[in-house]
This record gives C-alpha cells, sequence and structure tokens, in this order.
C-alpha cells in the first residue's frame, strides 16, 4: 500500500509540472500567479508570430531529414554489421558506443570548432577553383551542420534499435525463403524488410523526436538559424512569456503522440 | 555465413560507407580537433592559434568552481535519482499486475523523450517567484527563495533523469526469477532480508547501468544549472557554452571539454570494473 502511494507520488511528480504547464498556456492573464480565464489567445500568438514559424520551420526541415538520413543509414549499417565479424565489427560497436555516451555538448563544441576550421581552410580553395565570373559557393554553419550533427546521434541510436530487432528475428523464415530459391534481395524484400519495419518506423520517430527537441548540439552548430528549442530558450532567457507555455505545450503534445506511436511499434515486437 | 561471395562482400562496403563517413567526418574528426585545440594558443580575435604548450591546461584551476560543483552534483543527482527510483522500478517490475505494467512503465520512460528544455522551463514556473514560493505566503511562510538554489538544481536533475533510472533497474527487476524470492520466503527470510539478500544483488546490473548513464548525462549538463540554479550552480557545461559562444576562447574550452571527456572515461571504468565485475557471470548487457 504505502508503494503504491510512493508511486502514485512519483507519478504526480512526472506529469504535475507538464500539466501545469498545459494549464496555464490556457490562462487569458499574463501572470503564472493567477489564473484568470480560459483563452487560446497565446496560441494565437505563438503561431501568428513570425519568428515563431521560421524558427518551427526550421526545426522540422531539420528533423525530418535527420530521421529521414538516420533510418535509412541506420537500417544499412546494422544489416551490414550483422555480416562482419572481428577487429572491424569491434570498432564500429565502439563508434556506435562513443556516438551515444558522449555528452551532446561535446558533440556540440567539437563539431562547432572542427567544421569552422575545415570550412576557413576549404573556402579560398573553392575561391580559387571557382570560375572568376561567380561568386564562389561559402562553406558556412547552417541547416546542414545541425542535422549531420543530430544524425551522428540518431543514426548510432537507429543501429542499436535495429539490431535488437534483427536479434529476436525469426530466422526460420529467411531459411525457408533461401529454400525456395527467392534471390536474396526477394527475401530481403519480403521477409526482412517487413519484420524490420516497425523497428525502422520507432528509429526515425525516435530520431525525429530527438532532433526537434535538441538544444544543446543546436546551440553550437547552427549558426544564423534559429531552431524552435533555440527560440524557445532565448524567451525564457528574456523573461517567462504566456507564448513560451503554448509553444512548451504544442512541442510537448507533438513530442508525446510520436513517442506513443514508437513505444507502440517497438513493443508489438516483444509481445510476439 | 561461411564462404561470402564476393558480391556480398561489396554489398557490405557500399552499406557501411555512409555511416563509416559520417563517423569519421562527425565524430572522430571533431574529437581529433578538440585534442589538438586544447593544446593550442587563443589568437588576439577569438578562436585558435597553432602551438604546442600546456598553458591551457595549466589554467585550468580558473575553473575550477566548476569543476568541483559538477563533480559534486552529479554523484549526489545521480545517487538522489536512484533513491526515487529504485522504489517505482520495484513496484513495476514486482508488485503491479501484468496488465497494467506496459502501460506504467511507458508512462515513465515518454517524459525523457520530451523536451528537456520545456521540463526544465516548468521548474522555473513552478518554483519562481510566483509558484510556489506565493502559494507559501498565502500559508505564512513569507519570503522561501526556491529558484537559483541548489535545491532547484537537484529537483531539476531528479525530474529529469528519473525516467532513465527507473528503466534498466525495471528490466533487471523483471528478469529476476521469483521462485527465488519465494524460496527465500520458504526458508523463513523476513522480507527485509529476502531484499537485501537476494533482490537487491540480482538488481545490481540495473542499478549499475541506470546510475551510469545518469551520470554521464549530467556530467554534460548545462540547461538545468543554467535556468534553475541561476549562476549560483556553475557546471562544467556552462563554462563550456561561456568558453565558446561568449568569450570565444577555443584553447582553453577545448582543454576543459579534454578533461571533461577524461574524468567521465575514467569514472565510467572504474566504475564498470567495480559493479559490472561482480555481474560478470549474468554476461548480459541490459541497454
Amino acid at each position: 500500500m504505502a508503494m503504491r502511494l510512493y508511486s502514485v507520488a512519483v507519478y504526480l511528480f512526472l506529469y504535475v509540472p507538464i500539466g501545469i504547464i498545459v494549464l496555464f498556456s490556457f490562462n487569458s492573464g499574463r501572470h503564472a500567479s493567477s489564473f484568470e480565464g480560459l483563452s487560446v489567445k497565446w496560441y494565437g500568438k505563438a503561431l501568428s508570430n513570425p519568428f515563431v514559424l521560421e524558427a518551427l520551420t526550421t526545426s522540422l526541415i531539420i528533423a525530418l531529414s535527420a530521421a529521414l538520413l538516420s533510418s535509412l543509414m541506420g537500417t544499412a549499417a546494422a544489416l551490414a554489421l550483422q555480416r562482419i565479424r572481428g577487429p572491424l565489427r569491434a570498432m564500429f560497436d565502439g563508434l556506435i558506443y562513443v556516438a551515444i555516451m558522449i555528452p551532446g555538448i561535446v558533440i556540440g563544441i567539437a563539431t562547432l570548432i572542427a567544421l569552422v576550421t575545415v570550412f576557413d581552410l576549404l573556402n579560398p580553395v573553392l575561391g580559387a577553383l571557382w570560375p572568376a565570373d561567380a561568386a564562389p559557393p561559402k562553406l558556412s554553419l547552417g541547416y546542414a551542420s545541425v542535422i549531420a550533427a543530430h544524425t551522428l546521434f540518431t543514426m548510432s541510436l537507429v543501429i542499436v534499435l535495429i539490431r535488437a530487432r534483427i536479434a529476436g528475428m525469426d530466422r526460420a523464415l529467411i531459411e525457408a525463403s533461401e529454400d525456395l530459391y527467392a534471390s536474396p534481395w526477394r527475401t530481403f524484400l519480403q521477409i526482412t524488410l517487413p519484420q524490420l519495419f516497425p523497428a525502422i518506423l520507432a528509429g526515425f520517430l525516435l530520431s525525429f523526436t530527438f532532433s526537434f527537441d535538441d538544444f544543446i548540439i543546436s546551440f553550437f552548430v547552427a549558426g544564423p538559424n534559429t531552431t524552435l528549442p533555440i527560440y524557445v530558450f532565448s524567451s525564457i532567457r528574456r523573461g517567462i512569456t504566456p507564448e513560451v507555455n503554448a509553444i512548451g505545450t504544442m512541442v510537448l503534445g507533438a513530442s508525446l503522440t510520436l513517442l506513443i506511436i514508437a513505444q507502440v511499434l517497438l513493443r508489438r515486437r516483444e509481445g510476439r | 555465413m561461411t564462404g561470402e561471395s564476393t558480391k556480398g562482400r561489396w554489398l557490405t562496403v557500399a552499406l557501411l560507407t555512409p555511416t563509416s563517413a559520417w563517423f569519421l567526418v562527425m565524430l572522430v574528426m571533431p574529437l581529433v580537433v578538440v585534442a589538438i585545440f586544447s593544446f593550442g594558443e587563443r589568437s588576439a580575435v577569438g578562436g585558435y592559434t597553432a602551438s604546442f604548450t600546456f598553458d591551457q591546461y595549466a589554467n585550468l584551476p580558473s575553473r575550477f568552481t566548476a569543476f568541483r560543483n559538477t563533480l559534486t552534483y552529479a554523484p549526489f543527482g545521480t545517487l538522489v535519482s536512484l533513491l526515487v527510483a529504485y522504489p517505482l522500478a520495484y513496484f513495476l517490475a514486482v508488485k503491479v499486475s501484468p496488465k497494467w505494467r506496459l502501460l506504467l512503465l511507458v508512462l515513465v520512460i515518454v517524459p525523457f523523450w520530451t523536451s528537456l528544455l520545456i521540463r526544465t522551463y516548468a521548474w522555473i514556473f513552478i518554483l519562481g517567484g510566483r509558484g510556489i514560493p506565493t502559494l507559501l505566503d498565502y500559508i505564512g511562510f513569507e519570503g522561501v527563495r526556491l529558484i537559483n538554489t541548489p535545491f532547484a538544481v537537484v529537483v531539476g536533475i531528479i525530474y529529469g533523469y528519473l525516467p532513465l533510472m527507473v528503466f534498466p533497474i525495471f528490466v533487471s527487476l523483471e528478469r529476476l526469477d521469483k521462485r527465488l524470492l519465494e524460496a527465500s520466503n520458504d526458508l523463513g527470510g523476513t522480507p527485509f532480508r529476502t531484499f537485501l539478500q537476494v533482490t537487491l544483488p540480482l538488481s545490481m546490473p540495473g542499478v549499475a547501468t541506470g546510475c551510469m548513464l545518469v551520470f554521464i548525462l549530467l556530467m554534460g549538463e548545462f540547461l538545468i544549472p543554467a535556468f534553475l540554479g541561476g549562476g549560483k550552480v556553475f557546471f562544467i557545461g556552462n563554462a563550456l557554452v561561456d568558453l565558446f559562444l561568449q568569450s570565444r576562447n577555443w584553447p582553453f574550452g577545448s582543454a576543459v571539454a579534454v578533461t571533461l571527456v577524461i574524468i567521465m572515461l575514467i569514472t565510467v571504468s572504474l566504475y564498470m570494473r567495480l559493479t559490472m565485475g561482480r555481474a560478470a557471470d549474468r554476461n548480459e548487457s541490459i541497454m
């Protein structure tokens, strides 16, 4: 009984703060201290703020690209990794481990200074190689650097998820397919891929959520771009506005929906 | 898969090429650059000038407070999270009926994947001047200050990382053979003794994994001290943001980052040797 009460308390601790943000996003008053009445005006304010919309678009483009790249490359790598053994395999395992374990802030600063240094070296070369009558392209931090940095983490995550799925996969089906003279490609398309698909989709959704919610890596490598978390961070730094509650509620709502779908997809494999 | 065809080998190489390139350019190269920069000098306008000097490392004591705070709050926060998480994980794995188990577990994990930024912000809102302190005012406790205190930082840490602690402990407790508990009970063990001598030792791999994950993330934490510590509680992560984005002292920042990673590697490998050694016969990873 005591345990049950304790657990209820922990769940309250986890969800009440989120609930408060949601509740106050519908507060018509300016201040957190008093609830003055229901209103959706802060949602209207947030969604008509061009800075919010621009940050949202940036975040969506980045998250979608990172999720697509991660699920494609992660799946490919997971499939390839089960075919290799020995030191090469150990090296990849090590890299995946490091990519997941290293703090985001270290990835952020390392990527920042490495890319800025490389760009400073490459830009004069590009300038020299480019025909004189056209302005040479200038490499700089922006969408691509954020997508690349997020993909490092999310791709590693997808590899781990897919490998877990491969390990739990029914080999008998693949063997049966081979015995029936299906080509390896056909076996892959008709047997392996459908079995992997829930894990790939879950990996896509988790990657999207991670990228969409990430603040610290983007903070370092986004260059002049503002993602939604960067926008929220700077609004909070300037002082709390009720608009942030509305944005926060929308962000939480979106991630919760995606996460629940991902969880269902990942759990389904275990149920079987 | 013996005697793999040449075609198969090429396929493997093709499938691994993008990932390898990514690891090389986005992980290995940046880490190497940081290591090189940490031996460099700051140029007059900020940034980096090539050099080979240990000056940056000699200057580390100037950021002593950040290191001290991180190295006290990270273990302490990990310990408190463990104490809060264990009973919940135990409840979920042992007490709850299987019908509800999955749903309740998912409810614990899901917040971890939502924005830490927004979740930490919620605590600014709650602990800030117009939140709980206002309520305390009404009942007579005036002038209580909660935000920008060590207390707020610890609450933020527990809130942020509890799910990450619950999950591995839950997994190891769920795997535990319930017959062992019955056996201990039949042999006259009190519930408390059964817990101490059977349950707790068998859940150690989960405890170790959870503590390691939380500890690692706390070592690199920036948001929680920035939002809830109000400049009074300053972590290495805050020092890094300051050094790279404000003062643009890249070489010194790199030295701080390298030191952070080295401290992490040392503590984590020591910790793994200590805890995993005991669980070595259970040759399985919880992750």
